[in-house]
């Protein structure tokens, strides 16, 4: 026992017993204990100066973390929306059923649990699960029975991996990530996937003064990557005036929306350029920590990620004196998410990388003004940043001579679905759905997500709608959805999603989102009323105006996108009009009567039997 | 001009609301003046002699009988009004809804303090005369179509009164910001 103890003090130790990486400490013990106990809580609570409920509430928040042991093999299977378009139910049943545990328990011995998560960000190659943070990709019901035999004769994880699937392209197949993800690069653009050379960018920067990289910045028109569009020069101006004895860049790398999945492929091909973009702010707005929010379920680059940055601080790209310029000293740390949507958004973000549940702050203060550890902070989608180095190298008139006139640039898509090629993508803005639908080979296409269930969900008639902050704006997921498939089925997953990912911290998203799912599930099961329709609208408004964050802002998408463009889905769920709504009595009573152990029906039902006698 | 007919229930409720309803005191002369009362507990008239006007519902539904009770009030009333908490949204007893049906039975009659003592036999109440318990508790408006919808744990007497007036007499109800406020 003592050296169980012993154990859980090192790892804390390892971070210096530091409150703010409390994140890190709970992740690196639910990767050795396999769950976070009461009595680890208790211990950590003293040794890191925290309450004991300050570290239940976070073990609590994280997908990933636990309180109960989540077996020595622990399978996250993917059930987003591509994965329950291609097969997931399958899957899920032969995991199940070869492991012998139901999802969400772990098998009697304790070897294997079984349990689901929202996208992992593999879109492109579905079905997807983690096993112990190891990737797993184009899962079928064989492949998922073979894993569950190789677990239970006890292969480490590697090896199984190995066994499953050659490794993937690219820098996929460099020790340091030996995975068997593909980059399914199907476009590289000229900005984040085109020809780059390490270093160049940053030393143009070093050569110049702060002042003139953000006026090019500026020039550029660059807006944020992550959706909403904000102006990067911008917000960089505000941290660089914002009070502060110390400045914070952090790249925003948790992208959790499901069908997304392009930082994955920056991460992997282009980690130098996002930490010269990150390198590049950090000097324009006089900023020395900096931060790569990773998401948990991109653990398999954490080593690489590592290397890159060791590789730069040896190249004099990071640490002291970047460049040879006396006093450019920027360094960046990765810290991990431990699966949880909302931290992607930015100050539930900093609240996370500060070891802290993933809740969104009250703004303001604004992150500009007071961000990671009260720093001003420029947080930034890694895709904005990447672009930004390529402009200090290539210039704003190159950059803002592509794509649209509010929207210059690139824009790197995720697309996945009902399509020949998914991958990724990155071209001009400006682009229509349609020219994205043929370049993609879309298969018979029913409707097109937009930006994951936050974005829109366009009718894939709507072929001239353009991908720009002016026309349809978003962080570059599309999923295609075909003609085969229950759209409504598919929006039900999404609002699932979103109540299992709000935080819970203000009640009109709290309840909203789970009130909207469960009237559209009474109206899928021929239950719902138009009443219901006009009150989802209702609900939506609130939940609109009164939530604390672009989740609760954005969640009634789904349902308020299909009610407009596909009004006939709903129309055809709604029985005739009656004043007596359809309600399964019979359904209702069937728990009640097993656990008292009656058979007798209800009351209803013998009379009617009784008349009719 | 024939004087309406009003009815009432309480399903899944605690006759809270029909307190309140009371709490109007002597207006409930007034209100004798402008309508018959119909089925309802106050009378103790427990069957539909003939079609109502207008019910007031009480709590939401937890067993077959009050699913019953709700459809037969749908058939004989021409406007139902849903008053309170437990009749809008279920209430209190929809507290329940996140609980298996096994462990809230376990706990009421085997594991409770008044009953792990009392109850050797380990029963689960069975009795065929007894309704049969729902997997949740519903508001009536997931059942039937419900018109009005007054708002309160319990709504006040003045609410009650203000509306139940309004919809008699067919004019526009006054109801000041006291009378819909609960903080």
């Amino acid at each position: 026992m003592s050296e169980h103890i012993a154990a859980i003090s090192d790892i804390a130790a390892k971070y210096d017993n530091d409150p703010n990486r409390l994140l890190d400490i709970l992740i690196d013990v639910q990767a050795q204990e396999r769950c976070v106990t009461d009595d680890v809580t208790r211990q950590l609570a003293q040794q890191v100066g925290l309450s004991w409920a300050d570290i239940h509430q976070t073990v609590s928040f994280y997908h990933f973390l636990s309180e109960t042991p989540r077996g020595e093999y622990t399978i996250y299977l993917n059930n987003g929306p591509v994965a329950i378009m291609q097969g997931y139910e399958e899957v899920a049943a032969a995991f199940s059923e070869a492991a012998g545990c139901s999802i969400d328990s772990v098998t009697e011995d304790g070897r294997i649990g079984l349990f689901v998560t929202a996208d992992i960000g593999m879109g492109d190659q579905e079905i997807a699960a983690l096993i112990n943070r190891v990737v797993f990709t184009c899962l079928t019901p064989e492949k998922a029975r073979a894993l569950v035999k190789d677990m239970q004769e006890g292969l480490s994880v590697q090896d199984m991996a190995r066994k499953h699937r050659e490794y993937g392209d690219g820098n996929n197949s460099l020790p340091a990530i030996h995975s068997m993800v593909r980059n399914n690069i199907q476009k590289a653009g000229p900005v984040c996937l085109g020809p780059y050379e390490v270093g160049v960018a940053l030393r143009k920067c070093a050569t110049q003064s702060p002042e003139d990289i953000l006026s090019q910045i500026k020039a550029s028109k660059l807006r944020g990557r992550g959706g909403a569009g904000f102006p990067t020069a911008m917000k960089w101006e505000f941290c660089a005036k914002a009070q502060g004895p110390e400045r914070c860049v952090v790249a925003n790398a948790d992208e959790g929306e499901p069908g997304t999945f392009k930082d994955r492929v920056l991460l992997t091909e282009r980690a130098e350029l996002l930490f010269e973009g990150m390198a590049i702010c950090a000097y324009a707005v006089g900023a020395t920590t900096g931060s790569l929010y990773l998401r948990g379920e991109y653990t398999y680059l954490r080593e690489y990620l590592e290397q890159v940055l060791e590789q730069m601080r040896a190249d004099n790209l990071l640490g002291k004196d970047i460049a040879g310029k006396a006093g450019f000293d920027f360094d960046i740390r990765v810290q991990l998410g431990a699966g949880s949507y909302v931290c992607g958004e930015e100050s539930a973000l900093l609240e996370s990388a500060e070891g802290k549940r993933g809740e969104p702050r009250n703004r303001p203060p604004f992150p500009a003004q007071s961000g990671y550890r009260a720093m001003p902070t420029v947080i930034d989608n890694v895709e904005t940043l990447a672009s930004a180095a390529q402009i200090i190298d290539k210039g704003a008139d190159w950059f803002s001579n592509m794509g649209t006139e509010e929207s210059t640039g690139t824009k790197v898509l995720s697309i996945s679905g009902d399509c020949d090629r998914p991958g990724i993508y990155e071209v001009e803005f400006g682009i229509t759905i349609g020219e994205l639908l043929d370049m993609a080979g879309a298969r018979d296409p029913q409707a097109v997500q937009v930006g994951g269930p936050s974005g829109h969900c366009l009718n894939a008639d709507a072929r001239d709608t353009m991908i720009s902050f002016e026309g349809c704006s978003s962080a570059g997921a599309i999923i295609i959805i075909g003609k085969q498939h229950d759209l409504l089925a598919i929006i039900d997953n999404f609002m699932e999603f979103f109540t299992d990912e709000s935080c819970g911290s203000c009640g009109p998203c709290r309840s909203g989102t789970w009130m909207l799912r469960n009237t559209l599930r009474r109206i899928r099961q021929g239950q719902g009323t138009r009443e219901d329709l006009t009150s989802m609208r209702q609900l939506s408004e609130v939940m609109k105006k009164t939530t604390k964050c672009g989740l609760g802002h954005t969640a009634p998408h789904p349902i308020l996108n299909t009610m407009d463009n596909f009004p006939h889905l709903y129309e055809a769920l709604i029985p005739e009009q009656s004043d007596i709504r359809v309600f399964d009595l019979e359904a209702s009573i069937k728990a009640a009567n097993a656990a008292v152990g009656r058979t007798s029906a209800s009351k209803e039902t013998r009379e009617k039997e009784e008349e009719q006698l | 001009m024939k004087k309406p007919i009003i009815a009432t229930a309480s399903l899944a409720g605690c006759f809270g609301c029909h307190m309140s309803f009371l709490d109007i005191d002597e207006r409930i002369l007034d209100l004798v003046e402008l309508v018959h009362w119909g089925k309802s507990p106050i009378n103790d008239i427990k069957t539909f002699e003939q079609d109502c006007d207008i019910a007031l519902i009480e709590g939401g539904c937890c067993n077959d009988e009050h699913i019953h009770t709700l459809r037969d009030f749908r058939k004989h009333c021409r406007i139902l009004v849903a008053v309170g908490e437990c009749a809008i949204m279920g209430g209190l007893p929809a507290m329940r809804n996140n609980i298996p049906i096994q462990e809230c039975l376990e706990e009421a009659y085997l594991n409770s303090p008044s009953t792990a003592q009392a109850n050797p036999e380990q029963i689960l109440p069975n009795d065929a005369e007894l309704p049969a318990l729902l997997d949740k508790v519903y508001p009536c408006h997931e059942i039937v179509k419900m018109d009005y919808f007054l708002p309160g744990c319990p709504p006040r007497a003045d609410l009650i009164y203000g509306a139940l007036t309004a919809l008699v007499t067919g004019q526009e109800a006054k109801l000041p910001y006291e009378v819909i406020k609960f903080d």
